[in-house]
């Protein structure tokens, strides 16, 4: 091949191989739409009012709705950021502002770990407990199954945003004579909270669609939830009994209740990262 | 000697029980412990998990030894229990997912990293990042609702027929099997690979790519022999994140495994995966023997994440080190 | 300072509101209804589901929560005492009842519901006929070794219908299944090669084929695979429009799953019916006895220590002995026979 020929071949090989890449892009973001597509026109068609003010129907009747789940889904998050939240910031700020470096790394690799940990082993881990000493399924092990998975994405975040911190304001704040809590609570922590507060948003976007856990947590109950010793039902774990069912209207309220959960997801991570996107509140040295 | 500080940094020695009770007047000590009591909580229940498992689980240990992981007869009724058919599943669903994922991956991480503009590169990461936002139990509904039908109209046919004398590719479809299985997980592992794979691509030096364009070579040349190799290692590390996630995904998969207990060289077979069995079964493990056995395969397939995990973080901390301290 | 004191009032104003809503909540709510917590058969769960409605419409300060997890998860629930009563169409081994006996120092009660039948469902295109089926016939196809729907082994009984040389894809249940218990039970019985290799339980080794999640999931996995046999309660068949066949009865006749076939397998045993309520009635004699039938039975701890808990359990007992066998036939369950009803009656006061 004379060496014209053999660099215009380059050259094609050149654009095929990228327009290849455009396509596996192409594919990859595709899918994400593939799938809203598919839950708004199923879930969509599905929604009714119904489906979002009454509870479930005996077996093989069809109406009903998931109002219950719902709500359960709802306390479940409240909970669980109750127990992640506190211990995952809190930590964060030993790690930021408190600790010497071994203790640092064995807390960041205590985290990593749990960071790692399949869904399902935690939820092992909630019944025996929670769910065995206390005698009974309940929203308590579902939340701690829960909140226990929010501790690491909210500790790391958290030491993260605050090391961040330019020193000069730490310095300003000492000069002024403030004590180090004073400095942390009124300088330091105001300065990271937009990348705090996304943290625990995108946390708990990832807890609110976790099944598995609930399995042999949170069981399910028909009815309202009205103690946080009492089992409830969940808007994953609904969706996952009632896809696997052989009822149509069964199917359709899964589909109308993915529908849901998925929005609720997406909304909050987009809210999110717009937080984030908007500027971190003070810039990166 | 008292000494009350009203500046942080104190100094002056304290010495002595007084000393405490000052040292907690000062509100900085009291933060500090009570943070540090946080921190370590963490701590607290990372190291009860792996005790947890390891404790409830020492049934099958003491029963079975080693061969816990060579025998594939699941018997609840004989009590006897081994955990190669899920450990088989997890695998090979895992290996399919990667299989697909991996070229579709890091294809678009090479265009969202070399070839398309920051704002469009950064547009599409964004949906890329919602895409990794979506529940497992969403994908099990698709993949039981169009992903199960799909293969068995469509993707089965196409196969079996001109590639069925294969060991891999033989026998007949049910919908759901360890190919389903590893479909659905391939869409869920993408963005993994696609987000690590991009930041890495995006921290190898210009200085790189632009030598390489210098000598003469083209877009593609430079992506590939010089840009990528440079990456090499950060690319490894999404790979075996996405590796992690696949292995400990519960419920997309029991929703489409077919859930059988049993090694087969088909991918269209039907199988298990340790997630999913225990998912299924824990809840009515009946004996302790059946329960631990459950527990033990939670154990092994804590240990496998962990330890992928860990190789993962290692290698994308390598790779993004190299290339720091150069700004693009 | 870059966070303004209009967005932190902000900030707090929201937090308190939210705390305020939750407290709100939280009072209305905690109005003081009685749950009680069960978890058991997927077999008899629509007819629970109905009879807890009902009972709740007409009580409606008590609340049965009934999560159909499948009898092995029911009978495990109950004996580490996690749900107040289990349910389990496969009645609790002798081992069972001990492994109960030692945990909690006090025994648990059996209690029949309802009778129902096990049916083989299948999802065959093109064919719409009843198709019937021998015990060979049922053990060969779950053994592995009858493969393909034309086989001369289900022919012979089906003359006249044209079966597809399709391979047939068998679907068992992937949990611990009281309708398992039955079917299984049952090919224990009529299969000689099924009682040495695989016997019967709620869980068993199958030698082939997927397993679906509950009566639930195995009816889902049928209806949307072609060529699937499955076993199913037969109000799942009945429910979803899925064709089920005839089984050879013991005394050679084909019987399609009726009530009058699920009571008449029940009629031997009715007036001999063991104190404690366990019994099997599959293959049982009689002409136009369906051959895979079960009680279904509610487990019940004899000592329950919250007195309301316990006189709620003892009232909806009572009840569903009463007026809760006139919803049985409605959903294809058939109702008790009267000799049970009367010796349960007399047992529910046993329930301290």
């Amino acid at each position: 091949m004379s060496s014209n020929a053999r660099v215009r071949w380059r050259k094609f090989v050149s654009n095929f191989m990228m327009t290849m890449t455009g396509l596996c892009a192409l594919i990859s973001v595709s899918v994400l739409f593939f799938i809203l597509g598919y839950l708004v026109y199923n879930g969509g068609t599905s929604i009714n009012w119904a489906f979002f003010t009454q509870l479930p129907k005996p077996t093989g009747e069809t109406g009903g709705g998931m109002a219950n789940a719902i709500v359960g889904s709802a306390k479940l998050l409240l909970a669980a950021s109750l127990i992640g939240v506190p211990i995952g910031f809190l930590g964060g700020v030993y790690l930021a502002e408190f600790s010497g470096s071994f203790v640092a790394s064995i807390v960041r690799y205590a985290a990593d770990l749990l960071n790692g940990v399949p869904s399902i082993v935690i939820g092992i881990f909630a019944y025996s407990m929670v769910v065995l000493p206390f005698k009974g399924f309940s929203a308590l092990a579902g939340a701690f199954a829960l909140g226990v998975m929010m501790i690491p994405i909210t500790l790391r975040s958290t030491e993260e945003f605050l090391r961040n911190v330019p020193n000069n304001l730490r310095e300003g704040a000492m000069a002024l004579g403030a004590s180090k809590s004073k400095t942390i609570r009124t300088v330091i922590i105001p300065a990271a909270y937009r990348g705090i507060l996304t943290a625990i948003l995108l946390a708990l976007a990832r807890v609110a669609g976790e099944t598995a856990p609930l399995l042999f947590t949170a069981l399910g109950n028909p009815y309202w939830n009205r103690s946080w010793t009492q089992p409830t039902a969940s808007l994953p774990v609904m969706i996952y009994y009632y896809a696997l069912s052989p009822y149509e209207d069964y199917h359709r309220q899964a589909w109308a209740g993915g529908l849901v959960l998925l929005a609720l997801i997406l909304i909050i991570n987009i809210v999110a990262r717009t937080i984030l996107a908007r500027g971190i509140a003070v810039p990166r040295s | 000697m008292v000494t009350t500080s009203t500046t942080y940094g104190s100094a002056g020695p304290a010495v002595g029980p007084r000393s405490f009770v000052a040292k907690l007047r000062n509100g900085d000590e009291i933060a500090r412990l009570v943070t540090f009591i946080f921190a370590m909580t963490v701590v607290l229940i990372t190291v009860l998990l792996v005790y947890e498992l390891w404790v409830n689980s020492a049934l099958p240990r003491h029963k079975f030894g080693l061969n816990f992981f060579t025998t594939s007869v699941w018997d609840p009724i004989m009590d006897e229990f081994g955990a190669l058919p899920f450990i088989y599943g997890t695998i090979v669903t895992s290996a399919v997912a990667l299989f697909i994922a991996v070229p579709l991956g890091i294809g678009a991480a090479i265009f969202l990293a070399e070839l398309a503009p920051q704002r469009i590169s950064d547009t599409l990461q964004f949906f890329i990042d919602l895409l990794a936002a979506v529940p497992s139990v969403i994908y099990g509904v698709l993949g039981v609702f169009i992903v199960v039908p799909l293969m068995r109209t469509v993707i089965y046919p196409l196969i079996n027929k001109p590639l069925g004398f294969l060991p891999i590719f033989k026998g007949p479809s049910y919908g759901v099997g360890f190919l389903t299985a590893g479909i659905v997980l391939a869409i869920m592992v993408i963005p993994y690979i696609i987000s690590v794979s991009r930041e890495v691509l995006l921290s190898v030096p210009r200085d790189q790519r632009e030598a390489a364009l210098a000598l003469g070579a083209t877009r593609w040349e430079s992506t590939w022999k010089v840009v990528v190799p440079f990456a090499k290692t950060g690319i490894m590390g999404s790979i075996f994140l996405a590796l992690a996630r696949a292995l400990g995904e519960t419920m997309a998969v029991t929703m489409v495994v077919g859930n059988t207990p049993k090694i087969a060289a088909s991918l269209f077979a039907p199988g298990y995966s340790i997630a999913a069995v225990i998912a299924n079964e824990f809840t009515e493990a009946t004996g302790p023997l059946y329960t631990q056995s459950l527990i033990a395969l939670g154990l092994v397939l804590f240990i496998l994440t962990f330890i992928i995990n860990g190789l993962a973080r290692i290698l994308i901390l390598v790779t993004t080190q190299k290339g720091s301290g150069v700004t693009r | 300072m870059p966070q303004s004191v209009q967005e932190r009032n902000l900030m707090k104003r929201l937090t308190g509101l939210l705390f305020a809503a939750l407290a709100l909540a939280a009072m209305v709510w905690a109005a003081d209804s009685l749950l009680i917590n069960g978890a058991g058969a997927t077999f008899p769960n629509p007819i629970y589901t109905k009879w807890f409605s009902e009972y709740h419409n007409k009580n409606p300060k008590i609340e049965f929560n009934y999560q159909s997890v499948g009898s092995g998860a029911g009978i495990k629930q109950v004996t580490d005492g996690t749900v107040d009563f289990g349910a389990t169409d496969g009645p609790m081994n002798d081992e069972q009842l001990k492994a109960y006996q030692d945990k909690h120092g006090f025994g648990i009660l059996h209690f029949p519901t309802v009778l129902g039948a096990v049916v083989p469902t299948y999802n065959l295109p093109g064919v719409t006929a009843v198709l019937n089926f021998t015990p060979d016939a049922l053990a060969g196809i779950y053994l592995g070794k009858i493969t393909k729907w034309n086989d001369p082994a289900i022919a012979a009984a089906n003359k006249g219908v044209n079966l597809p040389a399709n391979d047939i894809v068998v679907i068992h249940r992937s949990d611990g299944s009281g309708t398992t218990y039955c079917f299984t039970d049952y090919l224990s019985k009529v299969s000689a090669e099924w009682n040495s290799k695989v016997k019967k339980g709620t869980s068993v080794n199958w030698p082939a084929g997927l397993g679906g999640k509950g009566n639930e999931g195995v009816t889902g996995l049928i209806k949307q695979t072609p060529n699937s046999i499955g076993y199913v309660e037969l109000i799942y068949a009945a429910q979803n429009n899925i064709p089920y066949g005839a089984v050879k009865n013991a005394s050679g006749a084909f019987v399609k799953a009726d009530l009058k076939g699920v009571s008449e397998a029940a009629a031997g045993v009715a007036k001999d019916m063991p104190a404690d309520f366990r019994v099997s009635i599959t293959n049982a004699p009689g002409k136009g006895a369906y051959p895979i039938s079960t009680f279904t039975w509610l487990l019940i701890p004899q000592k329950i220590s919250d007195s309301a808990k316990r006189d709620s359990i003892k009232g909806f007992l009572k009840w569903m002995l009463a007026d809760g066998q006139n919803y049985t036939e409605q959903l294809e369950y058939a109702k008790l026979p009267k000799e049970v009803v009367a010796k349960e009656s007399k047992a529910i006061n046993t329930v301290q």
